[in-house]
C-alpha cells in the first residue's frame, strides 16, 4: 500500500498533539503527579530538523528470545508462570500508514502482580523465571508480535486502596524524535480498568477504549496461548510538497 | 455531510511508572542476561568525531527534591551538525555517534550523565542557524506524558541571542532555564519541572 512511500524518508513535521486528548500534567487523583507536573504554558514549536528526525534501530541488534517474556529470563528448560498469551499488532500513524521499524519495549509485573524491581514491595513473590521486560521492532508492514504472561492487578499506595489494573507498558519509537511515546495496555473485560486513578488521568473515555485490547479469537493458539491484538498510533506527519525545503523540493 | 478525514487518534500517553527501569535498561535494574547492554548508554566511540563534552544534570520536583526514579533520553546532531537518522536529507552524519542517549536518574543521588560531543549547529526551518543544542525527553511516575525541552550552551551566547527558538521565549528570564552552566568540557543542565525556576518545557 504505502511500501514505495515509507521506502522514501518523510521530512514533514508532525500533526500538532491534540493535548485535550491525552492526560493533563496536573491529575491529583494521581498524586505523585502534583509535585512532578509543569505549571507553565508549554512553548509550541512547529517541528524542525532536532524533532523530525530520530534514531533507527536495526533488527540485528534483536536477541532471539527478546520477544519472548516467557523464556528470556527463565533458566533452560524451564518456562515463567502464569496464563500464556501472545501480544500483537500494528504500529500505525495517524494517516493510517503503518510505521516500519519501530522500537518497541515493554515492561510488565509477573502473573501475581509483583514487579522484579528493588522498591516494589508488594507481598506477591518473584517468578524465579521472569524478569518482566522484552522488545521488538516492527517489520515492514508495521506489524509486532510478543509472548508473555498475563500480568496480575496490584495494589500501590496512592489512595488507601488503589490497584492497578492489568496493564504492560510499552515504550515507543517511530521516525522522529517528536513520535516518542509511553503507553500502557489494558486486557479487555476488566472491571478494575475504570477505578485506577491513573487510567482516569486520561479524560476522553474513547482514549481510553482504544487502550484496551481485545482478546482475539482468531489468533488465539489451540492448546498454547491467547491472543490479544493492540494496535498503536503514533502522531502523523505533514506532506512536504508544498514547503519549501532546505534540501529543495 | 463532507468526506471524512479518516485520521487515527494518537494512542493516548500513560506514565512511565515508577519501574520503567525494567523496560526501558534492565541491566540498571539488576535484570541482568536478557539484554547485553542497556540501550542508549554508548552515544561515543574511540572513532567519534568533534568535541568531546559530558552533560550532566538532575530533574527536580516541585519541592526541591530531585528525582531518583526518572528516565531521560536525549537526541542530538553530531560535531558537523547532521543528524543520524534516515529523514537527515543534508548529508550523512558520522558513523561513530549515534546521536541518541538514554540514562536513568541515579537511584542515590538523582543525577544523569552523557558522554557524547558538542552538537554543531542546524538549519531552523526558514535556513537561519539555530543555536547548538540537545533536545531532553523526560519520563518518569507522576509524569502523564513525556517532558520535552532543549539544552543550549553557556559558551555560545551570540547564537544563543539569534536562535530562532530562544527568541521566542516572552518571559526573557525563562530563557536562563534553557542553558546550562559550567565549561567545556563539563555542562551541568538542571530541569526543575515546577516553581519559579521551571524550565521551559515545548510542545513540538
Amino acid at each position: 500500500m504505502s511500501d514505495i512511500a515509507n521506502k522514501r524518508p518523510e521530512t514533514g513535521a508532525f500533526f500538532p498533539r491534540d493535548r485535550a486528548w491525552h492526560a493533563p500534567a496536573f491529575t491529583p487523583g494521581y498524586k505523585t503527579s502534583v509535585l512532578r507536573s509543569p505549571q507553565k504554558a508549554l512553548l509550541s514549536l512547529d517541528g524542525t530538523i532536532s524533532e523530525i528526525t530520530g534514531p533507527v534501530f536495526g533488527h540485528s541488534m534483536l536477541g532471539e528470545l527478546d520477544n519472548d517474556l516467557i523464556h528470556n529470563f527463565a533458566k533452560a528448560g524451564e518456562s515463567a508462570i502464569g496464563e500464556r498469551i501472545i501480544v500483537h499488532g500494528r504500529v500505525l500513524d495517524e494517516r493510517g500508514r503503518p510505521v516500519p521499524g519501530a522500537l518497541l519495549e515493554f515492561w510488565q509485573a509477573n502473573a501475581g502482580g509483583r514487579y522484579r524491581h528493588k522498591k516494589e514491595t508488594y507481598l506477591a513473590p518473584l517468578d524465579p523465571n521472569f524478569g518482566g521486560c522484552g522488545r521488538t521492532i516492527t517489520d515492514e508492514h508495521g506489524y509486532y508480535c510478543f509472548r508473555t504472561v498475563k500480568p496480575g492487578p496490584y495494589p500501590w499506595p496512592n489512595g488507601v486502596n488503589d490497584w492497578r489494573p492489568a496493564h504492560i507498558h510499552f515504550s515507543v519509537f517511530g521516525h522522529g524524535f517528536a513520535q516518542r511515546l509511553i503507553t500502557q495496555m489494558y486486557f479487555e473485560g476488566d472491571p478494575m480498568i475504570w477505578k485506577c486513578p491513573i487510567v482516569n488521568t486520561i479524560p476522553d473515555r474513547r482514549a481510553v477504549e482504544l487502550l484496551i485490547a481485545p482478546l482475539d479469537w482468531g489468533n488465539t493458539i489451540p492448546m498454547d496461548a491467547r491472543a490479544y491484538k493492540f494496535d498503536i498510533v503514533l502522531r502523523g506527519r505533514r506532506s512536504t510538497l508544498f514547503e519549501n525545503r532546505l534540501e529543495g523540493n | 455531510m463532507v468526506q471524512e478525514l479518516g485520521y487515527l487518534k494518537e494512542t493516548a500517553s500513560q506514565t512511565a511508572g515508577p519501574y520503567v527501569h525494567i523496560g526501558l535498561t534492565p541491566n540498571f535494574a539488576g535484570i541482568g542476561g536478557v539484554y547485553d547492554a542497556d540501550l542508549g548508554t554508548a552515544m561515543v566511540n574511540d572513532k567519534t568525531l568533534g568535541q568531546r563534552i559530558t552533560v550532566k544534570g538532575r530533574v527536580i520536583d516541585g519541592a526541591g527534591a530531585p528525582l531518583k526514579d526518572a528516565l531521560v533520553e536525549i537526541w542530538q546532531a553530531d560535531g558537523a551538525g547532521l543528524y543520524n537518522s534516515p529523514s537527515e536529507l543534508r548529508g550523512t552524519a558520522d558513523p561513530n555517534f549515534t546521536g541518541w542517549g538514554r540514562c536513568p536518574t541515579g537511584a542515590e543521588d538523582g543525577v544523569f550523565t552523557f558522554e557524547t560531543v558538542k552538537p554543531g549547529r542546524v538549519p531552523f526551518k526558514d535556513g537561519r542557524k539555530m543555536a547548538p543544542h540537545i533536545s531532553f525527553w523526560i519520563v518518569a511516575r507522576g509524569i502523564n506524558i513525556g517532558l520535552s525541552t532543549r539544552m543550549y550552551f553557556p559558551d555560545e551566547q551570540e547564537a544563543n541571542d539569534a536562535d530562532p527558538l530562544l527568541n521566542r521565549i516572552e518571559h526573557r528570564h525563562r530563557v536562563a532555564t534553557l542553558i546550562a552552566s559550567g565549561e567545556a568540557p563539563v555542562y551541568t543542565f538542571d530541569i526543575h519541572l515546577q516553581g519559579e525556576r521551571e524550565t521551559v518545557f515545548l510542545d513540538i
